[in-house]
């Protein structure tokens, strides 16, 4: 009668890696809805097709590295990349742009560094960028939003995604846009110009914004991470626009909740700051990770060539998490020095 | 309300507490057989005191503690001893220990045993000798003998004595049902303790989940001054070092011992076992074990005794083999599975836990590890387990040390929170048995590099000293001839001794005395013989007037010469047999010179200084003529310069030493 050997704890948690990436999943969906409100059916196609091949992408690497099929494909960890990269990328993006975006995510970014959890960059924002600067005009065609052009329908929406030389975009400059090329006038006169602002900031943009903030929320709540580094790239974000706020002026950058509610802060910061296999992981570390992210989307917003920045300041930051970790470990219970190795 | 700390990390598991608690402890009874092992504490075996068939008593010391963290082993029950052999014993890596096997027979009778009702008259060097002698060591899980840890130096200072009643592992509730129903023992035995270090304050730490308990202890410590500090639930707040710091808001040095920040800690179950160690004079022969979890029809706490078989106990709370999928002596959270149900109940095993699939499930298949960095969150040394999984996983050792491996309690919180389902605690175990492994093989390659070299070095030295003595030899034989030469002067007991040798050596070198006078007797009477025909026929010539006669006359004066040098060999050689057989005892000749030389030098040196002196002055002059006459014969044989050079260096020294003792001479004959 042999009783079955295994190791302590016998005991475990509730948390698995599934929960963790439907979770995640979950809290998109709020967002998701205020975006397909504001801006029409694109997000949600952009999503339906970029699963389709996340999952198909998921699969083959999978293959070729002979692993096994069903145990990896149940973690959800492509379908969160993929639906992460298409709420980025602009609604009635045709099926090309996103496959491409989709395969260097998933491809590039992470099999080829050895899958789930070995990859240093957010395969998501890996995507993005890789699109951004191959792709620009395409990739800078935002919908305008509700109230200010014709929405249109889901089958539209599905011709702009698969045919997309027959679907005549109608297209608009965004809030972020706007104000970087903006050198004359005050931010009010701004403001009264153009119908793209809206009350805080872009039209829509700031509900959308608030949507992705609750979904965060939601996560923090759930302990799918903790608070340090979403807000502490907030924090310095709002705090540098502040700053340089300048009164108004033709040459301010912003009012601060024009930065924390416009392009794609509260995603950024819930949703892609908080990816935990490319940040820094000690406590002390992501705090730091966080803030030097805020600094570089408000430099990079207002002084860099694009509108918005989040790509690109996660994927710098991605760089130097395990530099920031290697500075911050903890103090281990009963040593008076930070690390044994010094 | 006293100010309780927080430590880093922890988690909450479910508690499944209250399963067990239902019902008073239970007392389990005597089983048919004991197997008691001889270590079922940290540190050295004990050793049997008992032989094979002897009948023991019960609380009879079988086994007697072995070095100084050591401790004793009693009979739980009365019976025969079946067995001294290894069994399989509770251990994780279920190996077989060696054991006394005991049969028992049902009277239970006791050996004769004194309690000490009034132990404030004791010093505290023999409560602690009392505490060993009764075989207690820790009973929270470690079981490391308690009489150890109260041995405390004098030069330190103990503030603080903590009482551990924590008790964070899920499901287990032997020391809550203690609380409940034995708190006067608690605090009977936490005075002792009290009596033994002379702390300042004495706690007793219990997490917030035991209401029961609480009030009981409070309501028999009262006016003791022995405080009872609740703090919230949370695992794993009953690890020692943890509990240090919940109670005093300070972390025991890296490697170090709770006395380092004034502090002693005691289970609360050894507590009771001091108790009846000292006011009964009982050894630690059974204990309070929670058997609970799905797979027992009825969970609750027995009095069992020490050596008593999983099987017997658990079946005594009604276990359901089919639904149990492992069995686990201690917590879910650091217990370890069992191999088999015939593994005894020792003084550690606090809890039996029988769960089914359903209550702890098997693991699924690990996962990666997403770095999401929960692991590090919960863990209550601060540690960064998910960067230790990554050098655990590629071996890197070094690194593993730099990021403080060894301070790693296996608590098990970080393979709790992890998503992924790793097991890390096991990544970090197998890591440290590595090291270690690779420690004592280092350390072994090291000394018999030590051996290597040492021999390496003895040889050398061996061969440089024979060289050495290889050179003086020659250097010795130069100065020998060089004084040979000269006619230099020589210790007069070494030459005695080189004489006497010489001569022993050439006599030995002889067939042997005996027959050397056999040969001489014979060659006198051959001559003898010779000399008479010569004679005759010298005789007859001379008569027949021969032209032989004057040779014939030749011959016979010449055998006549003979005779006499045969007959002078012949005296010679009696003569010298004769004074070997006179000699009292029969020394031989070398002792005999050693000793004349010796009463030489004693007579020598009983002369007076100037009697010395003129002696002295007297061989030297003699050596001095030698010398001048060696010189002159050289000199006449026109040999070399160098070496006729030397021999006036000699007579030039030897005179200025003639010279040096005449002055001496006459001072002293002046004064």
């Amino acid at each position: 009668m042999a009783l079955m050997r295994l190791t302590s704890p016998h005991a475990h948690g509730p948390m698995s890696t599934q929960r963790v990436m439907q979770s995640v999943l979950l809290a998109t969906i709020p967002g998701v809805i205020v975006l397909t409100h504001f801006f029409g059916f694109g997000t949600l196609v952009n999503i339906l097709w970029g699963s389709i091949v996340a999952l198909a992408c998921e699969a083959l690497a999978l293959k070729l590295r002979r692993r096994p099929l069903g145990f990896y494909l149940k973690d959800y960890s492509a379908l969160v990349t993929a639906v992460l990269l298409c709420i980025a990328l602009p609604p009635y993006a045709p099926w090309w742009l996103i496959t491409v975006g989709i395969a260097s995510s998933i491809l590039l970014a992470k099999h080829l560094y050895g899958g789930l959890g070995y990859n240093p960059f957010n395969p998501a924002m890996v995507g993005y960028v890789i699109l951004l600067i191959s792709f620009p005009i395409q990739m800078t065609a935002w919908a305008p939003p509700r109230g200010l052009g014709e929405l249109p329908g889901f089958m539209e929406a599905l011709q702009a995604c698969f045919t997309p030389s027959a679907y005549d975009a109608t297209t608009m400059a965004t809030p972020m846009d706007l104000l970087k090329q903006n050198n004359s006038l005050l931010i009010k006169d701004l403001w009264n110009q153009y119908p793209q602002f809206g009350r805080w900031s872009g039209l829509g943009w700031e509900w959308a914004n608030i949507a992705f903030l609750a979904g965060g929320v939601w996560l923090l709540y759930q302990r799918i991470f903790t608070w340090h580094a979403p807000v502490a790239m907030l924090v310095t974000l709002g705090l540098l626009a502040a700053i340089f706020y300048d009164g108004g002026s033709s040459a301010s950058g912003g009012s601060p909740l024009f930065h924390l509610l416009g392009g794609a802060t509260m995603f950024g910061a819930f949703f892609i700051v908080t990816d935990p296999v490319s940040s820094a992981v000690s406590l002390r570390g992501r705090l730091i990770f966080g803030a030097l992210i805020g600094v570089l989307i408000y430099t990079i917003r207002i002084k860099g060539n694009y509108p918005d920045s989040v790509a690109f300041a996660v994927l710098i930051m991605n760089f130097a998490a395990p530099f920031i970790d290697y500075y911050t470990q903890p103090r281990t219970y009963g040593h008076r020095d930070k690390r044994a190795g010094e | 309300m006293r100010k309780v700390f927080d430590f880093h990390g922890g988690i909450h598991p479910a508690e499944n507490k209250h399963q067990s608690v239902r019902s008073p402890i239970a007392d389990a009874g005597i089983p048919p057989e004991l197997i008691i092992p001889l270590s079922q504490h940290i540190g050295a075996p004990a050793r049997p005191l008992v032989s094979i068939g002897e009948r023991v008593l019960k609380g009879q010391m079988i086994a007697e503690a072995r070095g100084f963290v050591s401790v004793p082993v009693h009979a739980p029950t009365s019976g025969t001893v079946h067995a001294i052999e290894d069994r399989l014993i509770a251990h994780p890596s279920g190996y077989l220990a060696p054991c006394i096997v005991i049969t028992s027979d049902g009277q239970d009778e006791w050996t004769e045993h004194n309690g000490v009702s009034d132990y404030q008259t004791l010093e505290a060097a023999d409560l602690i000798n009392i505490i060993r002698n009764a075989g207690i060591a820790g009973m929270g899980g470690a079981g490391f003998p308690s009489a150890v840890k109260l041995s405390v130096k004098a030069d330190t200072h103990i503030k603080t004595l903590i009482i551990n009643g924590t008790e964070c592992e899920p499901y287990i509730t032997a020391d809550d049902i203690l609380m409940r129903e034995q708190a006067y023992e608690i605090i009977e035995g936490t005075k002792i303790l009290q009596q033994i270090i002379a702390p300042q304050e004495t706690l007793i730490g219990i997490e917030d989940n035991k209401p029961e308990g609480i009030a009981a202890l409070r309501a028999a410590a009262q006016g003791t001054g022995i405080e009872i500090v609740t703090f919230p639930t949370k695992y794993p707040s009953g690890g020692e070092k943890q509990l240090v710091e919940i109670l005093t808001g300070q972390q025991v040095p890296s490697g170090g011992l709770p006395s380092q920040v004034g502090v002693v800690c005691q289970n609360i179950g050894s507590t009771v076992a001091i108790f009846n160690a000292v006011v009964h004079g009982q050894p630690l022969i059974s204990r309070i074990t929670t058997v609970t979890g799905e797979s027992v029809r009825e969970p609750q706490n027995f009095e069992v005794l020490i050596g008593t078989p999983v099987q017997y106990l658990i079946e005594k709370a009604g276990y359901q083999r089919e639904e149990n999928n492992r069995l686990i002596m201690g917590g879910p959270m650091m217990g370890f599975t069992i191999p088999d149900t015939d593994v005894p109940i020792v003084k550690t095993t606090n809890c039996l836990l029988a769960p089914s699939e359903a209550e702890l499930s098997t693991p699924p298949p690990a996962q990666a590890c997403i770095r999401c960095g929960m692991c590090a969150e919960v863990c209550p040394a601060s540690l960064l387990p998910q960067q230790m999984f990554w050098f655990a996983q590629g071996k890197e050792f070094e690194k593993l040390e730099e990021h403080n491996l060894f301070d790693c309690i296996e608590c098990g919180a970080c393979s709790f929170a992890c998503p992924s389902n790793i097991p890390l605690v096991q990544y970090y175990r197998a890591s440290k048995a590595e090291i270690l492994q690779l420690r004592h093989d280092h350390e072994v390659a090291e000394q018999s590099r030590i051996r290597f070299e040492a021999r390496q070095q003895r040889l050398e030295q061996a061969e440089e000293e024979k060289e050495a003595k290889r050179a003086a030899r020659k250097i010795a034989a130069q100065q020998r001839a060089q004084a040979a030469e000269e006619g230099g002067e020589e210790d007069p007991i070494q030459a005695a001794i080189e004489r006497a040798k010489a001569k022993k050596a050439a006599q030995q070198a002889d067939t042997g005395d005996e027959s050397e006078l056999e040969t001489l007797e014979k060659a006198v009477v051959s001559t003898h013989k010779r000399l008479g025909t010569a004679t005759a026929k010298l005789e007859q010539a001379k008569a027949e007037g021969s032209d032989l006669v004057d040779a014939l006359q030749t011959g016979v004066d010449k055998t006549r010469d003979k005779l006499t040098v045969a007959e002078q060999a012949l005296k010679d050689c009696q003569q010298r047999l004769g004074t070997h057989s006179a000699e009292q005892p029969p020394a031989d000749g070398a002792q005999a010179a050693i000793a004349r030389a010796m009463q030489a030098r004693t007579t020598e040196a009983s002369l007076s200084p100037q009697e010395k002196a003129r002696l002295d002055l007297k061989k030297l002059q003699n050596r001095l003529q030698k010398s001048q006459a060696v010189l002159i014969k050289s000199r006449d044989n026109a040999e070399e310069k160098k070496v006729i050079d030397a021999l006036e260096s000699t007579v030039a020294r030897l005179t200025d030493k003639i010279n040096a003792v005449q002055q001496q001479l006459n001072a002293a004959e002046d004064a």
